[in-house]
């Protein structure tokens, strides 16, 4: 038995997911787009037959069973998340449409009432359209600006240059975890230590950590973390905004309506607590449930064994696909996940993309939603495999093989 | 001169024939794409680039004699590709047979994974740019 396969039961756990059984083009399916979105298993999809079947009700209010039912388990995904994340309390964990949402929230709520004119948010340079939109609509309501982290060759935020960029306007550092377009993973600690010298809070975008790393919220001590439900195994359409308790009391809501109040009258409302306060309307029940079942399927399997899993992943594709004569990473960050950017000679990621399709390989092709980074660089996009704990080495070895061929005819 | 029609079966019929295999199609449309009629350095101009998500292309248009020549090129192969065959299917007719012209080739040789999901791809916004191009050139020619 190879190294690998002695740390997870990769046999069974590709079973638990339907999906890769699928033929593309004539091909077994290589899913190598993890970072886009992840693949779910079964136990996800049972969750939701389960609650749309036995449990559906709408929850917190209903004086029957079945309304009992989802809210408890509705509430036991809120906890489970909690003790993922490690959070304080679980009425920290707000639930959100996804991480550009939980931004947005943030952006609408803390950015209006805490940052001003003449304030600065600090990003960095390899930060995910979403993290950098929602702070650019802010600023040209408030008149606060945006400065930018400078990062190296190697796809990393150049430290050195990072303290200077950080001043006594500093208000808010809004940094990604783990870079979708490079897979670089950030150091946040140093990051959070140089904003907070200068007062300001820290954000993280956490949708390529939540599922990858061993996050937990207290140790990273950021204020706001966000993530997707849909990159870690669960559904679609849902993410997790973690806050900082005495900060989300000062946030007023970010929308109004049922849930989230405590008492309406024409004259005024009183807003209910937390973390309701923040989920106005019926929210996304069945999905929170899902998500719950995600969660407790990476327990099964065991974190530290995703996390070496994933590792041992990242070395062997490093190691093979540099055998590549022709291919030139794009960001080779030292400290990075599974996540692989790259170019083929001269030939467009897009060809690149189409043929590995051809050859049943799902890959991105693009600017990956970060078109900055791809300026820094000079280029228009990249090809990226991002992979996960259902991938195997075998997989790696097909991929490579592929691209030897592709680039014999592209370039 | 073969109608449009006629040329979109015989492209149809081309790629009936490379049956299922995937990259078998994709090699004949990149060769396809090597036979386009080069466009001149010159005209890779940001004036005549249509952009799209992934891919750009670069397209200008000429009346001679009361038909539309086109020439075209891509930074991608696969999009040159397909591009060529837009341009057989379309090229030096008359503006009014331009607009007239119904596109159902793409959907019979089952290209929409690589056009249609790829939001804006290039190729998409040249239809539209092409059907302009005529739309002013039809205007251009009633006033005439």
């Amino acid at each position: 038995m190879s190294k690998e396969k002695e740390i997870i039961q990769i046999d069974s756990i590709r079973k638990d997911f339907p999906v890769l059984s699928e033929i593309v083009h004539g091909k077994n399916l290589i899913y190598f787009d993890n970072a886009a979105t992840t693949q779910k298993p079964k136990a996800v999809v049972e969750a939701l037959n389960e609650y749309y079947y036995h449990d559906n009700s709408n929850i917190h209010r209903g004086a029957h069973t079945l309304a009992d039912r989802a809210t408890k388990a509705y509430e036991a995904s809120r906890e489970n998340l909690a003790k993922w994340f490690n959070a304080e309390s679980s009425d920290q964990i707000i639930f959100t449409r996804g991480t550009t949402d939980g931004i947005n929230l943030v952006a609408a709520t803390f950015g209006k009432q805490f940052i001003s004119e003449g304030d600065e948010i600090v990003l960095s340079t390899m930060e995910h359209h979403s993290n950098i939109v929602p702070w650019q609509m802010l600023c040209e309501s408030v008149g606060a600006k945006i400065k930018v982290l400078p990062i190296n060759e190697k796809g990393e935020i150049d430290l050195e240059k990072a303290e200077k960029v950080f001043t006594d306007k500093s208000k808010l550092l809004a940094v990604v975890h783990v870079s979708n377009a490079l897979g670089t993973i950030n150091p946040i600690p140093e990051l959070t230590k140089m904003a907070r010298e200068k007062g300001a809070k820290v954000l993280i975008d956490g949708a390529q950590s939540a599922s990858h790393l061993d996050v937990d919220v207290q140790k990273l001590d950021c204020d706001f973390f966000v993530c997707s439900a849909h990159k870690m195994y669960g559904p679609t359409g849902l993410g997790v905004l973690y806050g900082k308790r005495d900060i989300l009391e000062k946030m007023n809501p970010y929308q109004g309506g049922g849930e989230m109040i405590k008492e309406v009258d024409f004259e005024g409302t009183t807003y209910n607590e937390l973390p309701f306060k923040f989920e106005a309307g019926t929210p996304n029940i069945a999905d929170v449930i899902a998500f719950n079942a995600a969660l407790k399927y990476l327990q099964s399997i065991g974190r530290d064994r995703i996390r070496e899993y994933e590792n041992d992943l990242k070395e062997y594709g490093r190691k093979r696909l540099s055998e590549i004569e022709n291919l030139k990473f794009v960001g080779d960050a030292d400290q990075k996940t599974a996540i692989f950017s790259f170019l083929l000679g001269n030939a467009h990621a897009f060809d690149v993309g189409m043929m590995l399709d051809a050859k049943g390989i799902a890959v991105r092709t693009g600017h990956h939603c970060t078109q900055p980074l791809m300026k820094h660089y000079g280029i228009e996009g990249t090809v990226r495999a991002s992979l996960t704990f259902y991938n195997t080495r075998e997989e790696i070895d097909i991929l490579v093989e592929s691209l030897i061929d592709i680039d014999k005819k592209l370039n | 001169m073969k109608s449009p029609e006629d040329i979109q079966n015989e492209i149809i019929e081309e790629f009936t024939f490379l049956g299922d295999d995937r990259e078998a199609m994709i090699n004949y449309i990149m060769e396809l794409g090597e036979r386009l009629e080069p466009l001149k350095d010159s005209d890779k101009v940001e004036d005549n680039i249509i952009k799209g998500c992934q891919s750009k292309v670069w397209l200008i248009s000429e009346l001679k004699d009361g038909k539309v020549h086109f020439t075209a090129d891509s930074n991608t192969s696969i999009t040159k590709g397909l591009i060529s065959l837009l341009i057989r299917v379309l090229n030096d007719r008359s503006p009014k047979e331009i607009i007239d012209t119904d596109l159902f080739f793409m959907e019979k040789i089952g290209m929409s994974n690589m056009i249609g999901s790829q939001r804006s791809n290039g190729f998409v916004s040249m239809i539209k740019k092409m059907k302009i191009f005529a739309l002013a050139y039809q205007g251009q020619l009633q006033k005439e």
